[in-house]
């Protein structure tokens, strides 16, 4: 059975589609409670107090290589959901996206993670 | 002068052996509240202006012909209805994304293209015989792929889909639905014959879930759906390939 | 046959058409929160690895105004990425059935928005716990 002369070139949109899913159903499902946490009621000590997520407590979570994976996981997850997102939005706006944008985009999700993976194992 | 309800019937006009650029002309229709875009189109037609072109055939929204757009959304002309939208001024358009022809007709031969690289017909790979008696469905099997058989070619998602207006070579919303019709069509073995069309830039991947489609969709196919199924289909195709490949994926 | 002397109608301006597109385009822009808060993180964890000094000045600095307004913009970002993004999970999953029966598109919708509330109440719990 022959393949049509003119059959379309698979893409290689998968694996990026998977991290975007995966990093969107993240932030979906947990990304409001994190936003609120660090970004309000730490920060203003809603029923945390003034030393919570100092570098003394964060030092004792940072002990437990799940919570460094885990920090890692969002970070990354995150980036590479937006950062897709981001060049199909930039698309939307008519902007005609080629293979060096989409890797650009991709690059810099990965290096993201990249950087928050040597840090967070450089970080005693 | 009676209690006769008027309506101002805007139209976008294009000849072009006459015409550079669309125009629009303004009818002053009577109607009633039975009547429709389209009755109000053939009253213009009729009466007002004869050179009025555009397409229709069943008046009752199972041929597909009567698309346009009516006041920026894609619709059939058939069924709308004129006492929804008067009184005051409707503005007529042809479908959005596809080349103007000739006033509300548009040039579908692209989608017909599309339409046939899926192979949106039963595929079997041993030929079947008569003899072999009728194929047999549960209630479930036809529940997988009924409501994606009910598309009636009308092109309103075409219409609606702004990444088919950004990019002319996307499959589209029909034709993949199509496609998936048949692969979820527990008769058909022609899935792998399907894949490329799927794996493509312009197949599954053209889609971003504007979902637009299947709110315009006269017959509740919901095309959109038809599509995203597929994303992870697709996935896993490209990902297994090198494990269990399927007929046709290509490298 | 492909009909001659076609008119192309341009694409400028798509997304001002009509309220479905411009929600739809607001819905895609929630990656910029994403983005930005993933980059906010990433900052703390540097700020981390230079030692207790640095990071807790960038910890004070959360509380600053402008802080907060970015922070604002940004909840609001996640909130309507959480919420439109179940909107549309029925589509990208096969049907779900209970048995025989489909279940409606709105019940698919409705347990994950609930699955998020759930998660929302874990991770605050667990961050109650974890930051004294």
């Amino acid at each position: 059975m022959s393949t049509p002369m003119n059959a379309p070139k698979r893409a290689n949109k998968p694996p990026f589609w998977a991290l975007f899913g995966a990093g969107g159903m993240v932030s979906a499902l947990i990304g409001p409670a994190l936003v609120l946490i660090t970004g309000f009621l730490v920060p203003l000590g809603l029923g945390f107090s003034p030393q919570a997520m100092d570098y003394a407590q964060v030092q004792v979570l940072m002990g437990s290589v799940l919570f460094k994976l885990a920090l890692v996981a969002v970070i990354g997850l995150f980036l590479f959901h937006g950062m897709h997102r981001l060049y199909h939005t930039l698309h939307d706006f008519g902007l005609h996206i080629t293979p060096a944008i989409k890797a650009l985009c991709h690059g810099l999700a990965a290096l993201g993670t990249l950087v928050a993976i040597v840090l967070v194992f450089s970080a005693r | 002068m009676s209690t006769e309800k008027r309506i101002q019937i805007e139209c976008l006009r294009y000849h072009p052996e006459q015409d550079k650029e669309p125009r629009l002309q303004t009818y002053d229709v009577p109607y009633t509240d039975d009547m429709s875009l389209l009755q109000g189109l053939q009253y213009i037609k009729d009466h007002l202006d004869g050179s009025l072109t555009f397409r229709w055939s069943c008046r009752m929204a199972i041929c597909g012909s009567c698309g346009v757009m009516i006041n920026g959304v894609p619709s059939l002309g058939c069924h709308t209805f004129l006492r929804d939208l008067g009184p005051g001024k409707v503005r007529v358009e042809p479908l959005t994304h596809f080349p103007i022809q000739r006033d509300l007709a548009i040039d579908q031969t692209d989608f017909l293209r599309k339409l046939e690289s899926v192979k949106p017909w039963i595929i079997n790979q041993t030929p079947k015989k008569p003899s072999d008696g009728a194929n047999r469905q549960t209630p479930l099997q036809i529940d997988d792929y009924y409501q994606f058989s009910e598309c009636i070619n009308c092109l309103l998602c075409y219409a609606a889909c702004p990444q088919y207006g950004l990019n002319p070579e996307f499959t589209g919303p029909a034709a993949l639905t199509l496609l998936h019709r048949y692969n979820a069509d527990s008769r058909d073995e022609g899935t792998a014959e399907r894949m490329a069309v799927i794996n493509g830039e312009n197949g599954v991947w053209g889609c971003t879930l504007v979902s637009y489609c299947s709110e315009v969709c006269p017959k509740g196919v919901d095309p959109a759906r038809a599509i995203n199924q597929n994303k992870i289909n697709s996935t896993k195709d490209y990902f297994l390939r090198f494990v269990a490949p399927r007929g046709a994926s290509k490298g | 046959m492909t009909a001659r002397n076609t008119y192309k109608r341009p694409m400028t301006g798509w997304y001002k058409r009509l309220p479905f597109y411009t929600r739809y385009l607001w819905r895609e822009a929630t990656c910029f929160a994403v983005i930005a808060y993933a980059l906010v993180l990433l900052t703390g964890l540097w700020r981390y690895t230079q030692g207790a000094e640095a990071f807790n000045a960038w910890r004070a600095a959360l509380s600053s105004p402008l802080s907060l307004v970015l922070h604002v913009a940004i909840l609001a970002g996640f909130v309507f990425h959480s919420w439109t993004w179940f909107e549309v999970m029925p589509k990208t999953i096969p049907f779900v059935r209970m048995g025989d029966k489909r279940v409606p598109d709105d019940v698919i919708v409705r347990s994950g928005v609930m699955a998020a509330l759930a998660a929302t109440v874990v991770v605050l719990g667990l961050a109650y716990w974890a930051l004294k």
